[in-house]
């Protein structure tokens, strides 16, 4: 069961990859770039029960959090254009927009 | 079904390493510096994976903190002071193709001369490692091995290696960080060569590729 679990996360992470390729807009490459961090984490965990060391769960777990504040980032610098704003600004550039 | 859990390693290596290559030729090829980001944070992440299949699993996290995490942030960074897109086309030089062909065949020539993958008499754990592993419990008092030679054995090592990641922070921040509009009258509205020039930041896709 994990083989074939293992196959189609290889299988999606292929076709991730492509739209990342492909575009065409930015937004499916963010799209694509934070579901191929979930790719990965599927396949750590994946890993860990193939090789019976269940414990690869725990790393599974750091990746998520890892490709959760590269997104935020990602996100936040569409929003704002910039990467050091405080949140007194973003509050007033939340207001003139 | 015979397929063993090895055999079933071997395959994810392989598709890893496949993907691995696309990515890096997708990253030579495309031109929009967002989707390169984006791009090098997979591979990344794609790298991480392979260390993990490696069992190197603190090297993949490093990797992936690094790599998909920080590295991400930080290019992003400097895309918000630079433009979206690479200037000039690159050319094809044929020496530098040369070079690289063969610092690759000389690096895969030596590969079987490399001890097996795993092999406890490889020359690199004959020299001095076994008295890490006999002494380290009794010179350092630390249980963890890789603590007690990362921070005893190899100390002024890792001293350096922490002056070096502070300095490149230092650089980092100096570069990228906010700018302030403080008691030395600097802000972006009066500086000489303003970095966001009036009608350039659009915050909407416009520029799609």
């Amino acid at each position: 069961m994990f083989i074939g679990a293992t196959t189609a996360v290889l299988v999606a992470m292929t076709l991730v990859l492509y739209r990342a390729f492909a575009g065409p807009t930015l937004f499916d490459r963010v799209l694509s770039a934070n579901s191929f961090g979930t790719k990965i984490v599927l396949l750590i965990g994946l890993l860990g029960f193939l090789t019976d060391r269940p414990e690869f769960l725990d790393i599974a777990l750091l990746y998520a959090l890892v490709n959760f504040i590269g997104t935020i980032a990602i996100l936040k610098f569409f929003r704002y254009r910039n990467m050091g704003l405080s949140s007194d600004e973003i509050a007033s550039r939340e207001d003139e927009g | 079904m015979t397929t063993s859990p090895d055999m079933v390693i071997i395959i994810i290596d392989l598709v890893l390493l496949t993907l691995l290559c696309l990515t890096a030729f997708a990253i030579m090829l495309v031109r929009h510096l967002f989707a390169v980001v984006a791009l090098t944070g997979a591979f990344s992440l794609l790298s991480a994976g392979l260390l993990v299949t490696l069992d190197a699993v603190d090297v993949a996290f490093t990797e992936a903190a690094v790599g998909a995490g920080i590295s991400t942030v930080l290019m992003l960074g400097t895309l918000a002071l630079t433009k979206r897109r690479e200037a000039t086309k690159p050319k094809l030089s044929p020496i530098g193709l040369m070079i690289i062909f063969l610092t690759g065949a000389t690096l895969i020539y030596a590969t079987p001369d490399m001890p097996k993958f795993g092999a406890a008499d490889s020359p690199g754990l004959m020299h001095i490692v076994p008295d890490y592993i006999e002494g380290s419990k009794n010179d350092i008092a630390v249980p963890n091995i890789v603590t007690a030679i990362l921070a005893s054995y190899r100390g002024y090592d890792t001293l350096g290696e922490v002056a070096v990641i502070f300095t490149a922070g230092m650089g980092v921040i100096i570069l990228l960080g906010r700018r302030r509009e403080d008691e030395y009258g600097y802000s972006e509205d009066n500086a000489a060569f303003p970095l966001h020039p009036e009608g350039s930041d659009n915050t909407t896709g416009k520029d799609k590729s």
